[in-house]
């Protein structure tokens, strides 16, 4: 099982690389993140030795790239009609998924991994909280697996990277919004109490802030882990609907 | 070693395949016939376990596709229609990746790899990207990809689609060389494919199986089985009609029109009947000049064409 898993994610990840895809996207994750925090957050002018106005942007920046990484997952092999080989070989669904899925977070994580002479920066110029920034990059990348494995369920719909991409980044804002004020109000007016709490849970808001404050409590890490396994688990159910369409 | 019985497959409201059922053994290789959206492809993607059939099922090397789907694809080599793979890698990648992935590891991963690529005559672009390659090519690395494995079992949607006649012609003899010990079906519009390597044929229209038999088998079902056609020097149409429509087996003479002086005709026998000795005794007696004279065996196209049509 995990020998299939590896294969599929190994070649997954060596596909990446092969194609110009991987490098405009880290190209831009660097140069956004760089823009975010330098000349909008003023990580210079605000004075403090530490990543808070790096790591805030992350969840809006992860809405529309993790979607541009997610989009190709299934939607391109449906189209192309690999997706007959791959699901054809000896090996069952759910490891294709999953072998895809680490594939797409590794790589994520690598561009994640990239954004090091930030770190470096703040370790030059004063003394950080290396457990807040530890803690950060912990956050941020449970967070992105989130939003990956959303994404993927949305590639797995549709034959179409373009409809992937929108229906990923609807689907994440959803996600996003689920605990802000203005959504929960909207429901409150007239859903019962337990699903105005269901939905403001479900919210990626709230746990990537929590972890954010230098705290991993284990109800932030059950929560990532959940979301990750039960859309990866919707997604193979997707694909066994879907897959021949 | 693939056993079908009675599948059928519905999307929505359409029936694609209609209760089809056939035996495949070792040593055989049944082609597949049939019109545009008859089925083919829909049985074969049942057969590897892509979509599960709406009823019926089929053991494929002593397994079942509904309950053992894993172990039916261990022993299966499919080259589905179009020959789908990844562009964004390169040919020995691929293989690899394949390779690995159907359980070959180690230093024999690598000589397996060589192996196949000098078998599917690919050594000039083994480490050229796949989005580069020619059509031929993709359907030759798919190819690749499906005998890798060196399974029991090969089925191959429309194998040839895309190669030139040359390349047609080593795929062929490839199928051919493999059909002696493995199981392999094969779907194709190519009829002449047929009589190059199928041992058997069934003919498939409408989501049913319409003709189940060999090539010889099918090709006495056509009207034309039988028949001679010949080109006599110096005799008048009206002569010949006389003379050979009076012969006793003979069923219709056609004429076929003159070209270089020569009269051409087509005779068609009763059903079942040799006329062929009976027609050349005849010329022999009269002192015709034969210029040409053929028997025909019969046509697939035609038999293709009577039987889908119906």
């Amino acid at each position: 099982m995990l020998r299939h898993i590896s294969s599929v994610a190994k070649r997954e990840l060596k596909g990446y690389f092969n194609s110009p895809v991987a490098y405009i996207f880290i190209f831009f994750f660097l140069v956004l993140c760089g823009f975010f925090t330098f000349n909008v957050s003023k990580f210079y002018e605000a004075g403090q030795a530490d990543l808070r106005g790096f790591f805030i942007w992350h969840p809006w920046l992860y809405l529309f790239l993790v979607p541009a990484v997610g989009m190709r997952l299934w939607a391109e092999e449906r189209r192309s009609g690999t997706i007959e080989i791959l699901l054809t070989l000896p090996l069952t669904v759910g490891e294709a998924v999953v072998g895809k899925f680490i594939a797409a977070w590794a790589f994520i994580g690598i561009a994640l991994a990239l954004t090091f002479p930030l770190v470096l920066t703040v370790a030059y110029l004063g003394q950080p909280d290396y457990g807040a920034i530890i803690t950060g990059y912990l956050g941020s990348f449970l967070m992105a697996g989130a939003y990956l494995a959303v994404s993927g369920v949305m590639s797995a719909t549709t034959r179409s990277q373009v409809i992937g991409f929108i229906l990923a980044v609807v689907a994440c804002l959803f996600f996003v919004l689920a605990g802000w004020a203005p959504v929960t109000d909207a429901l409150v007016k007239w859903a019962p109490g337990w699903l105005v709490t269901l939905v403001s849970g479900l919210s990626f808001m709230p746990h990537y802030e929590s972890i954010q404050r230098g705290v991993i409590d284990s109800r932030d890490l059950i929560y990532y882990a959940s979301m990750i396994g039960f859309m990866l688990f919707l997604n193979s159910a997707v694909l066994n609907n879907r897959k021949a369409s | 070693m693939i056993t079908v019985q009675n599948l059928v497959k519905r999307f929505g409201a359409r029936t694609a395949v209609n209760g089809v059922s056939f035996d495949v053994g070792a040593g055989e290789v049944l082609g597949f016939l049939g019109p545009n959206g008859a089925g083919k492809s829909t049985t074969m993607r049942m057969l590897t376990c892509f979509i599960p059939p709406t009823e019926g099922t089929a053991t494929v090397h002593g397994f079942d596709i509904v309950q053992q789907p894993v172990q039916v694809r261990q022993h299966i080599g499919y080259l589905p229609e179009n020959a789908p793979v990844y562009h964004d890698m390169s040919v020995a990648g691929y293989l690899r990746f394949m390779a690995e992935i159907r359980g070959v590891r180690g230093p024999r991963l690598q000589a397996r790899v060589d192996e196949i690529i000098e078998t599917c005559y690919l050594k000039g672009v083994r480490n050229q990207s796949i989005g580069t390659l020619s059509k031929g090519y993709k359907q030759r690395v798919c190819f690749a990809q499906a005998i890798l494995h060196d399974p029991p079992i090969l089925i191959l949607d429309e194998p040839t689609d895309g190669l030139d006649p040359n390349q047609k012609y080593e795929v062929r003899q490839l199928i051919k060389r493999m059909g002696e010990r493995k199981c392999i079906i094969l779907s194709t519009h190519i009829l002449e494919e047929v009589d190059a390597v199928c041992t058997r044929a069934i003919i498939i229209a409408k989501g049913k199986i319409v003709a189940n038999g060999t090539p010889a088998e099918l090709r006495a079902r056509s009207s034309l089985h039988g028949a001679v056609t010949m080109a006599v020097r110096g005799i008048t149409e009206k002569d010949a009609m006389g003379v050979l429509g009076g012969l006793p087996n003979v069923y219709h003479v056609k004429p076929l029109g003159e070209s270089n002086g020569c009269l051409q005709l087509r005779v068609l026998p009763k059903a079942g009947a040799q006329i062929a000795y009976s027609i050349s005794a005849v010329a022999r007696e009269r002192k015709w000049a034969v210029e040409e004279f053929h028997v025909e065996q019969g046509r697939l196209d035609e038999v293709f064409r009577t039987i889908t049509n119906e």
